[in-house]
Formats: structure tokens, C-alpha cells, sequence
């Protein structure tokens, strides 16, 4: 793991931009900023262009001979796919609204982290290929020549985009870098650019199950843990069964939530919600992974990962598909299953069997967000809730960028905070909703290597976070994003080392009140609740 | 290329523009710089135009992306605001809605703010991120292009034998403010003063300076040039009105006539509008009708339940649930997960 600098620090931005104009600076790999090369074998299962051995740093990247010619052709290809691309080449003003909004700017003072800026970096190729002036004024016209050393700049700073789209919402134009960061990799991509982290992570979706590469069996081992360690704290068992055909919902979480904690806890709490509420549901071994790490860099690989979901959903012949708490998850769910996998013609129209709610919102796509479910719960009184046993957790809210720019999820999650717990306090409104902060990690840069870049884009976050720590005492940072649920520790532990990251459906679970359970002294994590503080002291 | 070089060139190139028709109408070309220079700066900008939005248009949205600025349409007791209603919009309706806030009111440019990284002795780590409204640009901009567009409507008049009411309307408020003979327009003043600003702000602002390029600075020069010598113009030499709009009104007639005694000032005034114009399609300019595409606004957040059909959707290689059992198929025995080949474990 790459040493990062002190907090104190690393807040001392520097953000003048260099004296030469940006088109003449080389991009500098700093450590602790990139994410390392991708080995050959996940681009061999993947069948993706040009595996091999490289490094990052090396001077030569051992390019394809012709890759300037394959960038450009499938740089035209895109342009000709996607109206999205070519209208973001031709409309930016660089008026400058979006320039301050990108939390690597924020945090990292680098001016080609400003969105204008990264964008700028494909326009000027554009320019330079594509546009009638480009080619007349060449630089006069913003635009340049696509070298090696255009292209290293590229990586660098495409891969210090996390997909957010904060900038979007600002652009007068709607401008989204997200989308053509994602393009943009896969430009990359076709002369076998890629990075480890989100290679290795696709390659193990793809033939295991999910990106942590654990078998069906191995999944269930897993779960069949949580079961153990449920029955221990609530005295409930769950039971949980897999690739079962003729079940009525297919349940499909992200599998961050059984890797690792605090993801393990919001696990355990849909398994216990589950276990209350006697739901017919099943897990699958083959769409394991509701995350999907294909789309941070290729529309295609999106689409295959995807895939599994609805076709292991028609093969067990579910009727239709509930979904975790999974912040890219949903936008892949949102913008892009129906469109790559659809129509989901052989499902039905989701329908709570607890409520008997219709979800007509999910018409189409047949898949429902478990937030949305559980909050339909709640209104219909189908919950026997104590709100105290949360008491020792202060909560405020995190909107991951997925759920709120690419969706629009904002009140669910809120609503079931509101009653699970007493002590809810929300960050300042210009980190909330909309406009959101990242977790500096997200589209597959939680990588080790990349770690300062992590802790710098993280830093206006964790900053909103520690505001409200001192303001309300507030102790814990809840979401509804797997891959939060994964990087905020080290962010927080790094930044505001007091606070704690919690998932809703761990705190769903703690308030849920058994007909049969035994007296519960501690929540999931095994932490004493308020007014059991002192049964616990001895032993600690 | 860096920011002095982008700045002079720019400003460098719009003073050669000038020289241009002034020499020209010297040497007699008036017919030249009032019809030709006039209807082929027309037809590249019209052809350019449609040309651009025609390569928009053909090129295929494959996915419904909007940027979702509130609460999607979920359940029906969730609460939307009408705010959000109108920034996940859930119909075409408030489609429109949203694209006319966008056009008219520039709504994302109202969310403008700065960021500010204070010192703080208070937060361990020494800091705390402060976030400013900031309308300024958003003011800025509202003027520039409201007077802009005023402009140009006061403009119809010279193209119609009689102008419109609206015309005449605008006309007589836009002169409201100032009293004087000739009478004066605030727009006029306000484009410059809007101008100005936005120049100022490109140049003194060190991260705009470093993003901006010779293409940012030449159209605002441009602009500038043809307001200035619109005003010179129209209080200062006091050119001949009736002799331009016989000019004018027979270029939009067709019947191209260049009667006498119209001064340089008003060929050098003709010739920025000629280059704007023709500038425009191969510009930045085009965010104009580049709006009405952006689908990050132009979509409705409905996706769950209408289907969206990207025209050249394909099959890429997949991996099946067979593959997978294949590959585990007796480990998942072992486990007792249901298998769609069964196999005897004993054997
Ligand atoms: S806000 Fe939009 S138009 Fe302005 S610089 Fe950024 S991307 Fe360009
Ligand atoms: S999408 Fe997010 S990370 Fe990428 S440039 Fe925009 S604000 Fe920055």
C-alpha cells in the first residue's frame, strides 16, 4: 500500500495551475495516484484485445503497433454510436461552472481534474481528427495531436474520473463526464489499456459468480455463517436457499455486502428481514454479484455481466427480482438492464406478497430496489420496529452518486432511517442529494495502490462528515452502496476516525422486533445497546 | 499555445477584421462587403447549422441517460416535491418542463457555487470546505444573452417593410430606461458590460485562464467589436437609417441594392455580423441548438417502467449458468445447491 501524507498534510492544496499551457504538460504518474496495469489472464477469459504484461510506469506500454489507428477507429465508432459523445465534443463553452464541483479537483488541486479539463483532453483528440477547424488551426483550434504521451495522459486522468457525474448537474448543458469517462476507458481498452483492479474483479464475475470470486458453493458457505452468527445474536435463524427453482423472487445483492464487514451486517439484516417476513425468495450461485464492475469501463462488458441477473431469473422461473443496497448496481439497473437484457417479458409485474403493493414503477424492468421494498413494509405497519435499539448509533445519510444522479433515490432510504432509529441528522445540503459527494472511490478505483488519490477525493465527503461529528455528535455514516460500505472505513479512518460506516438494512434489522427472539443486548456487531453498556465493560 | 498567445491572437484577429471591410470600402468593393460577403456568411451559417444539428440528430441514443436531480416517480405515497417532478421528470411533459427551465431561466447554471478550503484549527486535520452561492455567472450570463437576443429581434425591423408589433414593442421598452434622442437601448449597454465581465472573468480567473483557449477569446472579441461599432454607429457617426435599411431591406427581399452614402462604419458593423455568422456552425457557439440534444436533460427518468430500445443493441459473447456449472457442478453437489445436470457424487 502506497504511504499517504498525514491529513493535516494532505489538506494543503495547491491548486494554481503550471505556467505552460496544459496541451504541452506531460502527465506525471505519481504514486498513490494510479491504478495498476491489468494482468493478461482476465483479458484472455474476458477476450479482450492485446493482453500482456505492462507496467504503468514503464516508458514503453508496449502498445499494439498500430494503436493510433485502432484509438481513432473505434474513437469514430463511439462518436457514431453515441449521441451523448458526439454533442458533448462539439457544446462545451469551458464556461467553467463544472471546473470546482469534481471532488478530485477538491481534494487534489490538479487542473486537469477539473471536469472541463479532463474532457478537454478527448476533445482536443477529437479536434485534431475529427472537426474541419481542428484540422485547419491545429492548436489555434484547441486541438492536438494524439501521441504516447497524449494517451498516458489519458489513463491517468480517466481513471481519476470515478463516473459521478456531479459535474452534470452543474453544466449548463448537462455535460456528463461520466459518460464519456466510460467511453473514454474504452477507448483505452481497445489497445489493451486496462487496470487491475476492475479487470481482475470483471474476470471474477464473469466465471465465478462475483467479483470477489467466490463459487456458488463457497457464497453459500458464507451465508450459512451469517445464519450462525444471526442465531447467535437475535436467536433467529435464518433460512436462506440457493438456486432454487419455483421460488417467487430471485434476491440479488451485491457481493461486497458478504465479503467483508460492515457490508457482512447489512447481509445478515436482509437475511433476518427476510426470515421475519417468511419470504419466498432465493439466492443464485450464478448471479451472485448485483454490482456490476463491467460498465465503469465498457458499455459491453456492462451488458454481459448484466445478463445473468434476468436469465438466471427465467431459469428458475422467479417472478420477479428483488435488489440490495448497491449504489452502481442501480444505475446499471436503472439506465441500462432493460435496454441490454430486456424485455423481462417472462417475469411478472413485482408485487410485495406482504402488502400486496404493486410496484408499477418497476413495470418493465421487474426489479425492485429492497429500500422501496422494505419502505412499502413500514407504511403498511408490517413491521414490529423498536427504534431505540439504534439509540447508540447517530446516523446521517450518505447518497452514493449512482442512486442519486443516475436514478434519483433519495426519499426511501430516509424514510426507513426515520423509523429504525431516533438520532438522524442530515450533512449540509450542498453534499446531499444531488449534489453529492463521491467516496472518492468509486468506478473501480478502490484499488490499494491508488490510495492518496482515494483519501483526496474523498476528503470534501469525509469534510461534510466531520462537520456534522462535531455539530451533532453524529457517530455513523449510513448508505446504501457496497462498494461505501468498502471504502469509507479507510476514508473515514483516515479523515474522521470516529465515525463508522452502517448499511439501512443493518439497522432495519436491529430494530426488528421477533415474535420469538431472545432478549437482544447488543446489535449485529456485537456492540452492547444503550442501557446494556455496563454488562459488556468487563469484559472489554 | 498559452494564455497571452490565445488572448492576442484572438484580439489581434478580430482588429484585422476590422481593417478588412474598411479598405475594401475605400477601394469601392461596397457591393462586395453589403451583398456577397452578407449572403455567403448566411448560407454557411445556415448550412453549417443544419449540417451539425443533422449529424446530432442521426446519431442514435442508445441509452436513457438523464442526470437526476430529484426524487424518481417510485411508489405513490413517496414524496416529490414539484421541484422534483420537474428534475426527474417523469413524462415528456415535464420533459419540456425541465428543458424549458434549462433555456429560459439557465437552472443548472443557478446551482453555480464556489468552493472555498479554509483553514481550521477547530477539525484535526486543519480544514474545512465552505460552499458559496455564486450567482454571478449565472447574472452574467442571463445578461449577455438576454440582451443579446434582444438585439437581434430590434434587428428585424431593418429585414421587414413594416416591423412587427412585438417589435415595436420591445423596442419601446428597451428604450424606456434611458432618455435621450436617438434614443438610447439598454440592451446595447448591457451586452457590453456582460461581455466585459465574462472576458475579465476568463482572464483574471487563473483556472478559467488555464482551460481557455484562442476559440473561447475570439468570439467575445467578435462580440464586442460588433457592439462597439454598433453604437458607434448609431450615436456617434450617425450613419444614414434610411439608406440601411434600403441596404438590408433588399438582402432580405432579394433585390440586393447598395445605395449611397452609407458609412465604412456600417460595412466594418456588417462584416463582424457576417463572421459571427459564419463562425458559428464550426464553434462552441452551436451549444445554442446543442441543448435542445443534450439527453442528460432531454430524457425522462421513467426507465423502470417504459423500455428503452437502443437501435444497435447486439449480443456479445455471454457466459452461461451451464458454463458455470460445468465448472463447479461437484463442489455445488457437495454443497447441496439443486443442479440442472444431477450427478451421483459416489462416483
Ligand atoms: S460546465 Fe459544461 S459548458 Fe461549462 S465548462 Fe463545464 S462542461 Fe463545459
Ligand atoms: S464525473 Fe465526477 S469524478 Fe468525473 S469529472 Fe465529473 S465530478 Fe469529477
Amino acid at each position: 500500500m502506497a504511504s499517504v501524507p498525514k491529513p493535516v498534510e494532505l489538506i494543503q492544496i495547491e491548486s494554481k495551475p503550471p505556467d505552460q499551457p496544459w496541451m504541452d504538460n506531460k502527465a506525471e504518474f505519481k504514486a498513490g495516484a494510479y491504478c495498476n496495469a491489468a494482468l493478461p489472464k482476465w483479458l484472455e477469459i474476458l477476450d479482450y484485445p492485446y493482453p500482456r504484461r505492462w507496467s504503468v510506469t514503464d516508458d514503453d506500454w508496449n502498445l499494439p503497433e498500430n494503436w493510433k489507428e485502432i484509438f481513432l477507429k473505434a474513437f469514430e465508432d463511439r462518436l457514431n454510436r453515441f449521441r451523448s459523445f458526439r454533442l458533448f465534443m462539439d457544446i462545451c463553452v469551458r464556461c467553467g461552472a463544472c471546473a470546482d464541483k469534481c471532488h478530485y479537483f477538491i481534494g487534489g488541486g490538479d487542473p486537469k481534474n477539473m471536469p472541463v479539463l479532463r474532457a478537454e483532453l478527448l476533445r482536443s483528440i477529437y479536434r485534431r481528427y475529427f472537426t474541419t477547424s481542428g484540422k485547419l488551426f491545429g492548436k489555434l483550434a484547441g486541438a492536438r495531436d494524439l501521441t504516447e504521451d497524449v494517451l498516458k495522459e489519458l489513463f491517468y486522468y480517466l481513471y481519476q474520473c470515478s463516473e459521478c457525474r456531479r459535474c452534470s448537474v452543474f453544466c449548463p448543458y448537462g455535460i456528463d463526464m461520466a459518460e464519456m469517462t466510460i467511453l473514454g476507458r474504452e477507448l483505452l481498452s481497445s489497445v489493451g489499456i486496462n487496470i487491475e483492479w476492475i479487470m481482475a474483479s470483471v474476470g471474477s464475475c464473469y466465471t465465478t459468480g462475483s467479483h470477489i470470486g467466490a463459487p456458488p458453493h463457497a457464497f453459500k458457505d458464507t451465508v450459512d455463517f451469517f445464519c450462525d452468527e444471526c442465531e447467535e445474536i437475535t436467536g433467529i435463524r435464518p433460512h436462506p436457499d440457493f438456486n432454487r427453482k419455483g421460488a417467487e423472487i430471485l434476491f440479488v445483492a451485491p457481493s461486497g455486502d458478504y465479503f467483508a464487514d460492515p457490508g457482512t451486517y447489512t447481509f445478515m439484516g436482509y437475511l433476518l428481514l427476510f426470515e421475519y417476513l417468511g419470504l419466498d425468495s432465493t439466492l443464485s450461485g450464478y448471479a451472485a454479484e448485483g454490482g456490476n464492475f463491467g460498465y465503469f469501463g465498457s458499455h459491453e462488458m456492462g451488458k454481459r455481466l448484466n445478463y445473468k441477473i434476468y436469465s438466471e431469473a427465467r431459469r428458475l422461473g422467479v417472478k420477479w427480482i428483488l435488489g440490495g443496497e448497491c449504489g452502481h448496481m442501480w444505475r446499471v439497473i436503472n439506465q441500462y438492464m432493460d435496454t441490454w437484457n430486456g424485455p423481462a417479458d417472462f417475469l411478472e409485474e413485482p408485487v410485495s406478497p406482504i402488502t400486496g403493493t404493486k410496484f408499477e414503477n418497476a413495470q418493465t424492468t421487474k426489479m425492485v430496489h429492497i429500500c422501496e421494498f422494505t419502505a412499502d413494509l413500514i407504511k403498511n405497519g408490517k413491521l414490529k420496529l423498536d427504534k431505540s435499539r439504534n439509540d447508540h448509533i447517530i446516523p446521517t445519510f450518505h447518497d452514493s452518486c449512482n442512486p442519486a444522479r443516475a436514478f434519483g433515490f433519495f426519499e426511501e432510504p430516509r424514510y426507513i432511517i426515520h423509523n429504525v432509529c431516533n438520532n438522524f441528522y442530515e450533512m449540509p445540503e450542498d453534499t446531499i442529494r444531488e449534489k453529492t459527494f463521491c467516496c472518492g472511490s468509486g468506478s473501480g478505483l478502490n484499488a490499494d495502490e491508488n490510495l492518496e488519490l482515494r483519501m483526496r477525493g474523498g476528503l470534501p465527503r469525509a469534510n461534510a462528515v466531520r462537520y456534522v461529528h462535531e455539530k451533532y455528535g453524529v457517530n455513523h455514516l449510513s448508505c446504501i452502496c457496497a462498494v461505501d460500505r468498502a471504502v469509507f472505513p479507510p476514508l473515514l479512518e483516515y479523515w474522521v476516525p470516529e465515525v463508522d460506516v452502517i448499511g439501512i438494512h443493518e439497522m432495519v434489522a436491529n430494530a426488528l422486533i421477533f415474535p420469538e427472539e431472545s432478549e437482544r443486548k447488543t446489535d449485529l456487531r456485537l456492540r452492547p445497546l444503550k442501557g446494556f453498556e455496563s454488562e459488556d465493560t468487563d469484559e472489554d | 499555445m498559452n494564455f497571452i498567445h490565445a488572448y492576442y491572437f484572438s484580439l489581434f484577429a478580430v482588429v484585422a477584421l476590422l481593417f478588412i471591410p474598411y479598405l475594401g470600402v475605400r477601394a469601392g468593393l461596397e457591393a462586395f462587403f453589403g451583398i456577397i460577403i452578407p449572403y455567403l456568411a448566411f448560407i454557411a451559417f445556415l448550412g453549417g447549422v443544419i449540417n451539425q444539428i443533422l449529424k446530432w440528430a442521426r446519431t442514435p441514443v442508445p441509452y436513457r441517460v438523464p442526470t437526476t436531480c430529484g426524487q424518481n416517480k417510485t411508489l405513490p405515497w413517496v414524496k416529490r416535491t414539484i421541484r422534483d417532478k420537474f428534475e426527474n421528470p417523469e413524462s415528456m411533459l415535464y420533459v419540456i418542463g425541465r428543458m424549458f427551465m434549462e433555456i429560459v431561466f439557465f437552472r443548472s447554471l443557478f446551482r453555480n457555487m464556489r468552493m472555498e478550503l479554509r483553514p481550521w484549527q477547530k477539525y484535526p486535520e486543519g480544514g474545512k470546505l465552505i460552499y458559496w452561492s455564486n450567482k454571478w455567472l449565472w447574472i452574467g450570463a442571463l445578461a449577455f444573452h438576454y440582451s443579446f437576443l434582444i438585439i437581434l429581434l430590434r434587428h428585424l425591423r431593418l429585414f421587414m417593410e413594416t416591423s412587427p408589433s412585438f417589435v415595436n414593442l420591445i423596442e419601446s421598452v428597451d428604450g424606456f430606461f434611458i432618455l435621450s434622442t436617438p434614443t438610447t437601448y439598454v440592451s446595447g449597454i448591457i451586452l457590453l458590460i456582460s461581455a466585459i465581465y465574462l472576458l475579465l472573468r476568463r482572464m483574471l480567473d487563473i483556472k478559467l485562464r488555464y482551460i481557455s483557449l484562442a476559440s473561447d477569446y475570439f468570439p467575445l472579441f467578435l462580440i464586442l467589436g460588433i457592439g462597439i461599432t454598433g453604437i458607434l454607429m448609431r450615436y456617434f457617426y450617425r450613419v444614414d437609417m434610411v439608406a440601411v435599411k434600403e441596404l438590408t431591406l433588399g438582402l432580405a427581399t432579394f433585390h440586393p441594392t447598395i445605395p449611397d452614402g452609407i458609412g465604412a462604419i456600417f460595412y466594418i458593423h456588417l462584416f463582424l455580423v457576417s463572421v459571427l455568422f459564419a463562425y458559428f456552425p464550426f464553434s462552441k457557439l452551436m451549444h445554442m441548438p446543442g441543448v435542445f440534444f443534450s439527453v442528460t436533460r432531454n430524457m425522462a427518468g421513467n426507465n423502470r417502467w417504459v423500455r428503452h430500445v437502443n437501435p444497435w443493441e447486439y449480443t456479445p459473447i455471454l457466459f452461461s449458468y451451464m458454463e458455470q456449472e460445468d465448472l463447479y457442478r461437484k463442489q455445488m453437489k457437495k454443497a447441496g445447491i439443486p443442479l440442472e445436470k444431477d450427478i451421483d457424487l459416489e462416483e
